[in-house]
């Protein structure tokens, strides 16, 4: 492996494919990717990979809304020699309780006023877009036709693809062991492939964001939670859009290929690296799935698995340098909808470190927001 | 052997001509191959080829069939209907 690079990547899910080659279209040379396994072998390869516009806050708002129009364009942009498949079918977010339809009323505002085109709908409306939905107890719905979802290996292919083309290395494989700082600065990565000396890291290790910084001698206030998924056996297309319950801690979409991909958040999921799977999900999830589309019943379950959100404190991700270790930024913290955001967050963040006009304010997405308590809590998360 | 018309991958649908190709490209093990063209991710969950798969990287690597990283197996073996868990049969 080589010794030396202008900047170092660490972790190969969409987080880190996507900024080295945000970094390398802007020109810069001799990237090097480290992945301790395969391309999207961590939370990218194992997520919904849902995308919604649907927010709370204008942060992730802005960054999912810029994020659709990329994804639209992607195959063409990247050159892509295969499909990322993304289909926007629209995600219909129900609600079973009056508190929640004031918090989604409040939701649909920030949307507006970012030009997202959310519909608030009644039961008997979102019925026509879901026919299999149970609207018994359903107080409204709202719904955004340009949400969908997309394969996320082929995106994670397709921004391997276009980086290496530009010249970026990958190491697959490899895993980053030690980050070596001398005067408050960082020198050099070690890996179980040897060391490379460099000036900038770019931490895009998701779950183990907060282990490379202990590295680096910093504690990010991030912590892993479990989230497991599930996928049925294919059928006619019947369900056009993702939907989303956060009373049920329920999402539930059906794929190009025709299975379904369901999950469900789980309250008492305690902190920590265990990603193995669970008989009590399966109740839990195929519970929640049949509640709220009874039709789903019927269906056979081929396969389960489970990956880490990296949660932060607000449900909002830290973009940010480390102060006491110059040139080792932080991307992380995506709290579960770290996919939807990726393209557009590579973009502010290869802007910030290469000095150009960020489209959007990325001190918002600073560590010091948890030191002063400036919270950006983020209320719409499953 | 016909490459293009022997089907590895059943389920899929999927050619030993395809798995040569991605091989060929650099994807090294059975869960990259899975990831990106489906194989091993039907209803069998690639009891019926994964061994096949393995046997290509295994000459490709020059490595025994023993050494090729195999996939996670979980939970169910066989399709169950959503219903049964729910416990409504
Ligand atoms: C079940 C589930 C469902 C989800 N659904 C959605 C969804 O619908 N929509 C959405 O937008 N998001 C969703 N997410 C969240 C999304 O998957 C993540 O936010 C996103 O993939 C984060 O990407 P990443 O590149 O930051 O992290 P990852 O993909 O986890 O990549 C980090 C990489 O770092 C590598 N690594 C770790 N330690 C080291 C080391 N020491 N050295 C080298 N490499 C290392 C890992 O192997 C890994 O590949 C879901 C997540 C889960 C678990
Ligand atoms: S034969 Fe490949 S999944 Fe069944």
């Amino acid at each position: 492996m080589q010794k030396q690079a202008n900047v170092v990547i660490i972790g190969g899910g969409i987080i880190g494919c996507a900024v080295a080659y945000e970094l390398a279209i802007r020109g810069v040379k001799d990237i090097v990717v480290i992945e301790k396994q395969y391309l999207s072998s961590g939370a990218t390869g194992r997520c919904g990979a849902g995308v919604r516009q649907q927010w709370g806050t204008e942060t992730n708002a802005i960054l999912a809304r810029d994020s659709v129009r990329r994804f639209e364009g992607m195959n063409e942009e990247l050159e892509y020699d295969r499909d990322i498949e993304f289909k926007q079918g629209g995600y219909l977010m129900v609600s079973y309780t009056q508190n929640e339809w004031n918090q989604y009323k409040k939701n649909v505002a920030v949307q507006h006023s970012l030009g997202i085109p959310t519909k608030m709908l009644t039961p008997q409306e979102a019925m026509e877009i879901v026919p299999h939905l149970n609207i018994n107890g359903l107080v409204g719905a709202t719904f955004c036709q340009t949400d969908g979802h997309a394969n996320p290996f082929h995106v994670v292919d397709a921004y391997f693809k276009a980086a290496s083309r530009l010249g970026v290395k990958f190491e697959t494989y490899t895993s980053v062991t030690g980050i070596k700082r001398e005067k408050g600065k960082v020198t050099s990565v070690q890996t179980t492939k040897g060391d490379i000396d460099t000036p900038l890291v770019i931490n895009a290790c998701g779950y183990a964001a907060g282990t490379i910084c202990e590295m680096a001698g910093f504690e990010l206030p991030l912590y892993p939670q479990r989230h497991q998924a599930l996928v049925t056996e294919p059928v006619e297309p019947c369900q056009g859009p993702m939907v989303i319950s956060l009373h049920y801690r329920l999402y539930c979409q059906q794929t190009p290929h025709g299975s379904f991909i369901m999950g469900v958040g789980d309250p008492h999921e305690p902190k920590d690296f265990n990603i193995n799977s669970s008989w009590e999900f399966l109740e839990d999830v195929a519970r929640q799935a049949t509640t709220v589309l009874p039709l789903l019943k019927n269906l056979r379950v081929v396969r389960q698995w489970s990956g880490l959100y990296d949660m932060s404190p607000d449900a909002n991700p830290i973009l940010d340098e480390i102060p006491e270790a110059k040139g080792m930024w932080v991307a992380a913290g995506f709290s579960g909808h770290g996919f939807m955001v990726a393209p557009q967050t590579a973009v502010l963040l290869a802007q910030k470190i290469l000095g150009q006009e960020c489209f959007m304010p990325i001190e918002r997405f600073g560590l010091d927001r948890f030191r002063r308590g400036e919270l950006l809590l983020e209320p719409a998360v499953v | 052997m016909q490459t293009k018309e022997t089907i590895v991958c059943r389920c899929e649908d999927i050619t030993l001509d395809e798995i040569k190709s991605l091989i060929s490209q650099g994807y090294r093990t059975i869960d990259e191959i899975k990831r990106v063209i489906r194989a091993g991710m039907g209803p069998c969950q690639g009891r019926t080829c994964r061994m096949l798969i393995a046997q290509e990287l295994a000459k490709v690597c020059g490595i025994p069939v023993g050494e090729v990283l195999m996939p996670t197996f979980r939970a169910p073996v066989k399709p169950v209907k959503l219903g049964t868990f729910a416990g409504g049969e």
